[in-house]
């Protein structure tokens, strides 16, 4: 019983070690085949639409929202300290530095990621991708490497629209419906926001988490079961693992930065 | 056909996320409220800086003319000495004085100069000698509670 416990224990600690050496390979072999696609750029500039365009709408009205309570939220919070005139500080720190970067990623794992995964999985369990190889086309090359490209360079934007708009919202709810001074509230974001420290960490960040993000999605739909079953599986880890990496990594992240 | 209104859209998208950058560098950040042109630096030394931070303003009349670039102690003087980046197109007279003044009752802490009357200007490296220390709240609360007291035995008696 004991023995059964600890040899199963065993096993999944060695195929999640398994796992791990297998994305990494199938990370640096399709990274091997990503300087063709300077050939054909039309290939990743597709996939950004797909990933970018349609994501549009979420991420806009995501951060929106997010600006609205933050405005709220830390006009309440600054109240007590008599210092509402910080509030755009405040509101532009915290979407650049934290949220627009993390919140964008969740997003982008449940709306781009979960299709990502849907997409690839269904290839395979419809042998399109054993097709594929029987004519001599390297699937990573012509599918994964170019959606690979497409995550990567959609998310900083997203994540950057994020921001923007989640500023434009603190900005809304601080200055026009509380009556901040609107002078206060730039400037004192303008003051404390660092080109650098803040605003490139952020995108820093947020092109990290499109990594991260868009290679889990790809890898699990590429490794999925080639089953219906398989494939709604694969897109629930997708959402689980792209998640909790993104909050890890941010974590890693920010200890970084932070000096 | 397709492909090219395809391609416009990618394009909108890219554009926007630019427009964003563009948008958190000039609006949220401090890009565009001083230039990282041509400066000189100044330095000055103060008894007190308060809350004084590097990044702070170097206002004159109300306009910003220069940045807070490093904040050092020295230890001989027992001072904190103020190393200035002044905008090279803004020239200041060499008896020009400096004060620490805040913003709002709360809000961030710049630095104020005002000129003088001197024919010659501060050049880089100077330092300018006239300073005004930070007012800090609880020196100014136990000067106007002395006064008080004084002002209160004088009265009885």
């Amino acid at each position: 019983m004991i023995v059964q416990a600890i040899s199963s224990l065993g096993q999944s600690v060695r195929e999640w070690i398994e796992n791990l050496g297998y994305a990494a390979r199938t990370l640096f072999a399709m990274l091997g085949t990503s300087l063709g696609l300077l050939r054909r750029p039309r290939l990743v500039t597709d996939q950004i639409h797909f990933i970018g365009n349609y994501s549009l709408v979420i991420i806009g009205v995501s951060g929106l929202f997010v600006g609205f309570v933050l405005g709220l939220q830390g006009y309440y919070t600054l109240n007590k300290y008599g210092s509402e005139q910080a509030l755009g500080l405040l509101v532009a720190l915290s979407l650049t530095r934290e949220l627009g970067p993390v919140v964008t990623a969740l997003l982008f794992a449940g709306r781009a990621g979960t299709s990502l995964t849907a997409e690839i999985g269904l290839m395979k369990a419809g042998e399109q991708l054993s097709a594929m190889e029987m004519m001599a086309v390297n699937p990573l090359q012509r599918v994964i490497a170019p959606r690979f490209w497409a995550g990567v360079i959609a998310m900083p934007v997203l994540a950057a629209i994020f921001s923007a708009v989640g500023i434009l919202g603190g900005y809304i709810v601080g200055v026009k419906m509380i009556g901040v001074d609107e002078g206060a509230f730039w400037s004192q974001m303008q003051g404390g926001v660092d080109i650098w420290k803040d605003v490139a960490n952020g995108v820093l960040k947020s092109v990290v988490f499109g990594f991260a993000v868009t290679f889990i999605a790809l890898f699990q739909g590429y490794e999925a079961q080639p089953t219906p079953e398989g494939v709604s599986r694969a897109t629930t880890r997708t959402v689980v693992i792209a998640s909790l990496t993104v909050l890890w990594l941010d974590f890693m992240l920010t200890a970084l930065m932070f000096n | 056909m397709q492909k090219k209104s395809l391609d416009l859209w990618v394009g909108t998208f890219v554009l926007l996320g630019i427009l964003a950058l563009f948008f958190l560098a000039m609006k949220a950040g401090n890009l565009a409220s001083f230039n990282y042109g041509k400066v000189y630096e100044v330095q000055a030394k103060f008894d007190n800086i308060g809350g004084l931070k590097p990044q702070a303003a170097v206002k004159s009349a109300g306009v910003v003319v220069g940045r807070v670039a490093d904040i050092s102690f020295d230890d001989k003087t027992f001072q904190a000495v103020v190393t200035l980046n002044m905008d090279t197109r803004y020239q200041f007279p060499k008896d020009s004085s400096v004060k620490i003044l805040t913003s709002g009752l709360l809000g961030e802490q710049y630095i104020g100069i005002s000129p003088g009357g001197d024919t010659h200007n501060l050049a880089a490296g100077d330092k300018i000698t006239m300073t005004q220390s930070a007012v800090v709240l609880e020196d100014l609360i136990s000067q106007f509670l002395y006064s008080k007291a004084a002002d209160g035995g004088k009265d009885s008696k």
